[in-house]
């Protein structure tokens, strides 16, 4: 509900910016820059301290592999810490090997007489699909996590992502089975089909605060509740969305409708990852370089200083909304379009939750949303081999993330726990809130 | 004060109340005033000593009775939105207005349950009565954990400090219920164990929201997700290998409570169930006496309300908080633990549901108090019941759409049909001495 870090405030004109995070302050130019490099480091800025909890949640989760491996239970007590240092790191060469890139993969792609049977025969593809699924993981996570940040500078808190998410699907999966139109054309009506539907359900959580008062919070959980049954009640009416069979998926939407690969067919790699990065970026230039963005900063700051100063701060709450839900809305077009090709009653996922914690690592900033997702994306495309050869049960992931988070909105904790020193400026503000009624 | 007053609500807004009223007066006349043929409605459970007999209603009348009557409701609440009549203080009027929603949903509901029961679709043989007191019973023990939920979020709110970890008290409580209950073999010591993990969300909560000051709402979510992916963890990598000897535990049986058990349809419904319904009959009386009656109520809520004031006449806001919130998540770690031992016995991923979202939105709904949360939550019980009685005797109704209406009907109230619903001044604002 507030601004993560009081850089992220509008700065007041005619002031010089506050320094660049993670870097030397600018009136210490002085000194060298091994020593302003250290001094940064022990001060405890956003960079070291969103460092130090990747790091103490990877050593949390590490401890709970280790404790609750079989081996380790069962072990002699001289035999615990071999043991235990085998189950945490076979669960994180796992984690690397699902994510980032297989050695064996790479092996077998120098085993290979010359590169263009290599690629003929996928080893060059087989070297970087982890990379590719954890792109595609990704890619719903930041359109889902800006559907949070958004409002997030505006000083408002969307829940309401699995609602706005499920809104899109239902739009951009309609539009991709039930309509035909040209190749490109058809594409592109699907994707804005998607943001409409989840602006539809943005919108109204923020015109009914707007309108009423009604706390978003507790609108957007709601409508969370009504979607999920909408959905379940439009896969359940064969004259709706329902395809013909007993199951409740909708029918699979026209080939022409799916987003392009980037690389290929043989890596689920697809344009919706270079739409996510081109909302990212239209985020930041609307959050930062127009006016809209300005008002929606104002009024995240202080809505009735807004007030004050002539800006319609329940309009900016409904826009603000518009847009989120528009943004999570790509995301639900992204799953459909992407990957899935039609809708069940599950593929929207725990994408909702997920996005807030991408959005709270990342700071409610776009940069930092996309670094975020990746991040999270890692994870969740490494989760399946994490569970087939180290035994590790797919919850990790969640532990994971929760842990992060907990410690970055929490730097005085990190700041206890590693002593660091309480920064001068431009370091990490303590994420003060401002309740219900503000 | 130089700032610009706040934006005044729609006008339209007013009227909100008025045309809800309507729409539910003409939906009980127009759709369910065209059942066929009468509805019986049941009295008496299996195995009571006192039976009572059947109603039988004619199905189509009784619904335009109903409807009739709540179209009287939305024309006495039209006279007195346009201020045509006084009838007292406001907030003589506001106890009115609940009353007059209360008596509209009860006579929907009415309609509703004749419409279904004529228009079953019995093959051939005779429709089956719908029994109203299983259907109270089903409704008071699904709402059992929203209830206790949504105290522990009534308490929270009241010293200042939003809880929206109910959800993981909830899940942790029933996964820890489950757990030691197994392995202990004592359903008692389950529950104090189930209690007590709702303390440690509860504890988790306080340190981060009072010591650390973190935004609250984020924080909330953040622990349920912390929850959810522990238990989780857990589940997988241990309940399941070793189901039988940590997710194997027994269950509370039902206790009937002698002499008023017997009472019919009053005593099966609220003196016949399990000894989780018992305390939470107590924890209500004992947190609606605690808040309103004693030193210890009034301190709580003057700390939520204005904790610079509280601080000045000698209250340690902070130890205060702390207190509240950690004993608070006793109250929701009971609520967990009915979902393992005091229902279904062993433990499933995510098995809360989102309930204690619900909770939260029963608090609210319930104006921050015991009581109206209690009645809030009965709301949502009593909608998964029916729906779950209506789809067992073949009703051509959606359930989906059945299960979404109160959720609909809780952003309805949010937004303005009982009146703005104010939260406690201070909620979720650390208190930072400067």
């Amino acid at each position: 509900m507030t601004q993560p870090t009081p850089s992220a405030e509008p700065a007041p004109p005619g002031e010089p910016a506050p320094p660049p995070t993670g870097r030397p302050a600018r009136d210490s130019e002085a000194r060298s820059f091994g020593r302003n490099f250290l001094s940064a480091l022990v001060e405890g800025n956003t960079v070291t301290v969103t460092f130090l909890a990747i790091v103490t949640a990877a050593v949390v989760g590490g401890l709970l592999s280790a404790f609750t491996d079989p081996t380790v239970l069962h072990a002699q007590a001289g035999d615990v810490i071999p043991r235990a240092w085998a189950a945490i790191s076979a669960t994180y060469v796992a984690l690397f090997e699902g994510s980032i890139v297989n050695p064996h993969t790479l092996q077998a792609l120098f085993q290979q007489a010359s590169l263009p049977t290599a690629l003929h025969d996928g080893y060059v593809s087989a070297v970087f699909r982890p990379l590719s699924e954890t792109c595609v993981a990704a890619t719903p996570l930041i359109l889902a996590g800006l559907a949070v940040a958004v409002p997030y500078q505006a000083g408002m808190f969307n829940i309401g992502g699995q609602s706005q998410i499920i809104g899109g699907m239902i739009f951009a999966v309609w539009l991709g089975f039930d309509v035909s139109m040209p190749p490109f054309v058809h594409v592109v009506v699907c994707v804005a089909g998607g943001f409409a539907g989840g602006a539809v359900l943005g919108w109204l959580a923020g015109e009914i605060k707007a309108r009423t008062g009604a706390h978003e919070v507790i609108v957007t959980i709601m409508l969370n509740y009504v979607m999920e049954y909408f959905l379940n009640f439009l896969l359940n009416s064969p004259s709706l969305l329902e395809a013909p069979g007993s199951n409740p998926v909708t029918p699979s939407i026209a080939a022409d409708a799916h987003l392009p690969h980037l690389f290929g067919p043989s890596l689920r790699l697809n344009v919706g990852f270079l739409i996510a990065l081109a909302c990212a970026f239209g985020v930041w230039w609307l959050m930062n370089r127009t006016t809209t963005g300005f008002e929606f900063r104002a009024v995240g700051a202080s809505a009735s200083a807004a007030r004050v100063a002539g800006m319609r701060v329940e309009r900016s709450w409904a826009l603000v909304m518009l847009i989120a839900g528009g943004l999570a809305g790509l995301a639900g077009a992204s799953i459909v379009q992407g990957t899935d090709f039609a809708v069940n009653t599950s593929n929207y996922g725990s994408y909702g939750i997920d996005a807030i914690t991408v959005a709270l690592l990342g700071r409610g900033k776009p940069g930092g949303v996309v670094w975020a997702g990746l991040l999270f994306g890692a994870l969740n495309a490494a989760s399946g081999l994490m569970q087939s050869a180290a035994n590790t049960p797919p919850q990790m992931v969640e532990v994971l993330e929760s842990v992060v988070v907990l410690f970055i909105a929490a730097p005085p904790l990190i700041r206890t726990m590693f002593r660091l020193r309480a920064t001068r400026a431009g370091g990490v503000g303590t994420t003060m809130s401002r309740g219900w009624n503000a | 004060m130089l700032l610009p007053a706040e934006p005044r609500v729609s006008r339209t807004r007013r009227f909100a109340g008025p045309v809800v009223f309507l729409a539910f007066g003409l939906v009980d006349i127009l759709a369910f005033g065209r059942a066929h043929g009468s509805a019986t409605l049941a009295f008496t459970p299996e195995f009571a000593k006192v039976t009572v007999p059947n109603l039988t209603l004619p199905a189509s009348l009784t619904s335009i009775v109903c409807g009739a009557l709540t179209l009287l409701l939305a024309a006495a609440r039209l006279t007195d939105v346009l201020g045509l009549v006084r009838v007292g203080s406001p907030r003589a009027t506001r106890r009115w207005r609940q009353i007059a929603l209360g008596l509209v949903l009860f006579l929907f509901v009415l309609a509703l349950l004749c419409w279904s029961d004529a228009s079953q679709s019995s093959s051939g043989q005779q429709a089956i009565p719908i029994n109203i007191v299983n259907l109270l019973q089903g409704s008071l023990s699904q709402s059992i954990p929203i209830m206790l939920g949504a105290i522990t979020g009534v308490i929270c709110s009241r010293s200042g400090v939003i809880n929206i970890a109910i959800e993981g008290q909830l899940l942790l409580g029933a996964f820890v219920a489950a757990l030691a209950t197994t392995a202990t073999g004592s359903l008692w010591v389950g529950l104090i164990c189930g209690a007590l993990a709702g303390c440690l969300v509860g504890g988790l909560l306080a340190v981060f929201a009072i010591a650390y000051v973190v935004d609250q709402v984020v924080l909330g979510v953040v622990l349920n997700g912390l929850v959810l992916g522990v238990t989780g963890y857990l589940y997988n990598s241990l309940m399941v290998p070793y189901s039988s000897t940590l997710n194997n535990p027994a269950t509370f049986n039902p206790v009937k409570i002698p002499l008023i058990g017997d009472i019919p349809i009053l005593g099966p419904v609220f003196f016949d169930s399990s000894p989780f319904l018992y305390i939470t009959y107590a924890v209500l009386l004992m947190v609606s006496f605690g808040l309103f009656k004693t030193r210890w109520g009034l301190r709580t809520r003057a700390v939520g309300e204005h904790p610079v004031a509280a601080d000045t006449v000698g209250i340690r806001v902070l130890a205060l908080r702390y207190r509240n919130v950690i004993a608070a998540g006793l109250i929701a770690g009971v609520g967990g633990a009915y979902f393992t031992i005091g229902s279904v016995g062993s433990f499933g991923i995510d098995m809360t549901s989102g309930e204690g979202y619900i909770a939260l939105a029963a608090m609210i709904f319930g104006r921050y108090t015991p009581v109206g949360a209690l009645l809030a939550a009965l709301l949502f019980g009593f909608t998964t019941e029916l729906q779950s009685v209506l789809s067992s005797i073949n009703v051509p109704i959606q359930s989906n759409l059945l299960l979404m209406t109160p959720y609909v009907v809780t952003i309805v109230v949010v937004a303005g049909l009982v009146g703005k619903v104010r939260g406690p001044k201070a909620e979720g604002v650390p208190y930072v001495k400067s």
